[in-house]
């Protein structure tokens, strides 16, 4: 039987098992759009292909299955690049599908023509622009495969109309052919054998645990191995699900605004385990005395990463699910208690602190500490970009796989919001919170439509401190106080927003508002968005200040 | 230390193939003397002859970051390597009658060859290594060099080794770096 592209289109999610896309249409997927029309796949219709994308990313994030977009030609498919990059610095798998003009006018600076194939090749891992339709089927069939395999990432596939209005025969092939991608799964056994042997000489061991321990699905096999060894485990800010942030031997994360004792031990530490990290310059402070007494085992599926930024003594490229798993067979427990007595001593001497008096203001890190209790740690949470999101990463902790989605690689303000929608669609029985500035929230507000329109039952705290807050204490600390264009004048309010859009809104001003207003949005069965008024000038810390040792942190706060 | 390295990468024939390959150097900041690229017996099949000014380290991360291109086939590195290296240059030199002979001795000299003349100027071909081709242009400036176009280098392991029985290349299961 033959059908249209968009039929194939349709056809080939389904072989994939996808059950949800997040789009927005236009003239150029009208074809695609008419299929969806009576498909048996839902559609969450976002404000903006920005919003899509952000929360086909959400998506992904909370499931680890990859988020799928469509979005038309030209503007459509522009108005994804931020999300697309953000997806791209974090290793989210995506597969995004635009709408292109038709063949005859590629080329031609025809109506909505953007070449978006070219605008997005350094923010895929690869991209297709097809132009027949016999290799539609295989085109996607390979989208899927390299998004979801070696190190994960977006892949777009361009379409032009006539392609989807094109009929033909469809086979799904069962396999891809990909010569020049090769990733390598099982770590190199002598490798781990000399890992294993640095770990049983070391005395002081640090495990540094990104992104790479999520997306592998390594949470076990960390905790196993850590557990055993008697290693302690920091984290990066993608790395914050990897590893129980209640557990004795978590660090918390480190960096620029890490834990005081997380970034101590890695400046003392003999050894560093590197595991699906890749020294990012807001982990690390200034390279050359990032762990400079250690000697450095760095695991990671991307080859590319290792030595790329410092020099490592014993790589392993592979799985690191399943390199750890090797590696705990291999291993024995470590003489570490002296190692932790250490830690913990620095732990006592710098606990991470803000002071929240009864009548005064709301201090931000209350709100945020406040949301961890009420919830217990369980609810999944998406945070925007800024002051509040490295107070979550401080105060939250989390304890369940998948339950956080941050931009870490792109800091994208806007990205938290639509991505908490796409955790409540990809987990929908599950508390979801966004924590977001009053700033960020405003990037991409008009999501508000689609959580009101789908009535997901997303809890949204707003840190109210009236500043685009992350940029005001660089300008105090940095720049003698001059606030240049980061006063937000209380505007919008939120609760009106809210209210605007079909929402509960809530406000909290005093500290005795904080609990009730977190418990009334929880047993609120639909959307919420909570205003909380915070002390505008709070700062985060401790503080790296930028190309310092990690060890120079700003400690602040008394 | 910073050296000259001459990479081989072959390539899968795609279109927009070397817009990743040359947009990947770019914007990565790899120092690029010259690129070369051109079919081969494959019809599948591409190759690109890159020529990089980088340290060891450098080397590294550009080969590891080509090898993540899909498209990418195989890369190896013919510094390390007997290999044979060829550059071709047009050179358009002012010549008259006057001084007609005497370029051609230099040309001759070179083992180079004169392809096109002119009542006012004279073309020459030249193939051969970079010292060769510095020592003749450095001869021709004295007359007045018009007009230089080079391919870029490319290159092929000496013997019969090739690219795609035993080069360096990544292969599948290695994973020791
Ligand atoms: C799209 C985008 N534009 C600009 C920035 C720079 N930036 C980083 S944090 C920040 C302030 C964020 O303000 P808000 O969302 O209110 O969070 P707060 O820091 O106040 O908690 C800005 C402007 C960014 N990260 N992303
Ligand atoms: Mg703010």
């Amino acid at each position: 039987m033959k059908i249209n592209g968009a039929q194939m289109v349709i056809e080939a999610l389904k072989k994939e098992q996808v059950d949800t896309v997040f789009g927005y249409p236009g003239g150029a997927v009208l074809n695609l759009y008419d299929q969806l029309y009576d498909a048996d796949i839902r559609h969450i219709m976002s404000r903006h292909e920005q919003g899509a994308v952000h929360a086909a990313d959400g998506y992904a994030r909370a499931t680890g299955r990859p988020g799928v977009v469509f979005a038309t030609s030209g503007p459509g498919a522009t108005n994804l690049v931020t999300g697309i990059a953000t997806a791209h610095m974090d290793s989210v798998p995506l597969v995004i599908f635009t709408g292109q003009v038709a063949i005859p006018h590629i080329g031609t600076d025809g109506f909505q023509e953007a070449d978006i194939t070219g605008i997005t090749l350094p923010v895929t891992k690869h991209n297709y622009l097809v132009t027949d339709l016999a290799d539609l089927p295989g085109t996607i069939r390979e989208a899927f495969y390299l998004a979801t395999t070696g190190r994960f990432g977006p892949v777009l596939i361009d379409l032009p109309k006539d392609i989807q209005a094109a009929t033909g025969e469809f086979r799904y092939p069962k396999t891809v052919s990909l010569p020049g991608y090769n990733p390598v799964y099982q770590g190199h056994p002598g490798q781990i054998a000399r890992a294993a042997k640095a770990i049983a000489q070391s005395k002081k061991p640090v495990i540094y645990a990104g992104g790479g321990v999520v997306w592998s699905g390594a949470e076990q096999e960390l905790l196993m191995l850590a557990e055993k060894t008697g290693i302690p485990v920091a984290t990066t800010l993608m790395g914050l699900t990897g590893f129980p942030g209640t557990h004795p031997l978590s660090l918390g994360m480190l960096g620029m605004h890490g834990t005081y004792w997380a970034n101590m031990a890695i400046c003392e530490a003999d050894l560093i385990l590197a595991v699906g990290a890749r020294f990012d310059d807001r982990v690390t402070g200034k390279l050359s005395n990032f762990a400079a007494l250690a000697k450095i085992i760095h695991i990671d599926i991307d080859p590319a990463e290792i030595g790329k930024l410092v020099d490592v003594s014993i790589p392993i490229v592979g799985d690191v699910r399943r390199v750890l798993a090797e590696l705990i067979k291999k291993t024995e427990p470590c003489h570490t208690s002296h190692w932790l007595d250490r830690i913990n001593e620095w732990r006592a001497e710098a606990p991470l602190c803000y002071h929240q008096e009864e009548d005064g203001e709301i201090c931000p890190q209350f709100v945020i500490e406040q949301i961890y209790r009420e919830t217990g740690g369980s609810a999944l949470i998406s945070t925007e970009v800024g002051q509040h999101q490295m107070w979550t990463a401080q105060y939250y902790r989390f304890t369940r796989p998948r339950s956080l989605a941050s931009s870490g690689g792109l800091g994208t303000m806007g990205y938290g919001f639509p991505a908490s929608i796409g955790m409540q669609v990809g987990r929908p029985g599950e508390l979801v919170f966004c924590i977001a500035g009053d700033g960020s929230f405003q990037m991409n507000i008009q999501e508000m439509a689609t959580l009101s329109t789908y009535n997901l039952p997303v809890k949204v705290a707003v840190i109210n401190n009236q500043y685009l807050g992350m940029v005001r204490q660089w300008q105090e600390m940095f720049f003698r106080r001059r606030y240049s264009s980061v006063d937000l004048k209380q505007v919008p309010d939120f609760v009106k927003v809210a209210e605007a859009y079909g929402v509960l809104g809530l406000r909290a001003e005093k500290p005795s508002e904080v609990i009730p207003a977190i418990r009334r949005a929880i047993a609120e069965p639909g959307p919420v968005v909570i205003d909380f008024r915070v002390k505008a000038e709070e700062n985060v810390f401790p503080m790296v200040p930028p190309n310092s040792p990690i060890s120079e942190m700003v400690r602040g706060n008394g | 230390m910073k050296m000259r390295y001459v990479l081989a990468v072959l390539v899968e024939n795609k279109p927009g193939v070397l817009v990743r390959v040359a947009g990947l150097l770019s914007r990565r900041k790899f120092n690029i003397e010259s690129v070369a690229a051109g079919k081969t017996g494959d019809p599948g099949i591409t190759r690109i002859t890159i020529e990089v000014e980088a340290d060891e380290k450098t080397l590294e991360q550009v080969i590891k970051q080509l090898n993540k291109l899909v498209n990418v086939l195989k890369i190896s590195n013919l510094t390390s390597e007997p290999a044979v290296i060829r550059d071709l240059l047009l050179i358009k030199v002012r010549a008259d009658a006057s001084n007609r002979n005497e370029i051609s001795q230099i040309v001759e000299t070179f083992r180079a060859k004169t392809i096109d003349f002119s009542p006012q100027s004279m073309i020459i071909e030249v193939t051969g290594n970079e010292e060769k081709m510095e020592a003749l242009m450095l001869l021709l400036s004295g007359y007045g060099i018009l007009e230089i176009a080079r391919t870029g280098k490319v290159a092929l392991l000496r013997g019969s080794k090739t690219l795609i029985n035993n080069g360096e290349a990544r292969e599948n299961g290695k994973n020791v770096l």
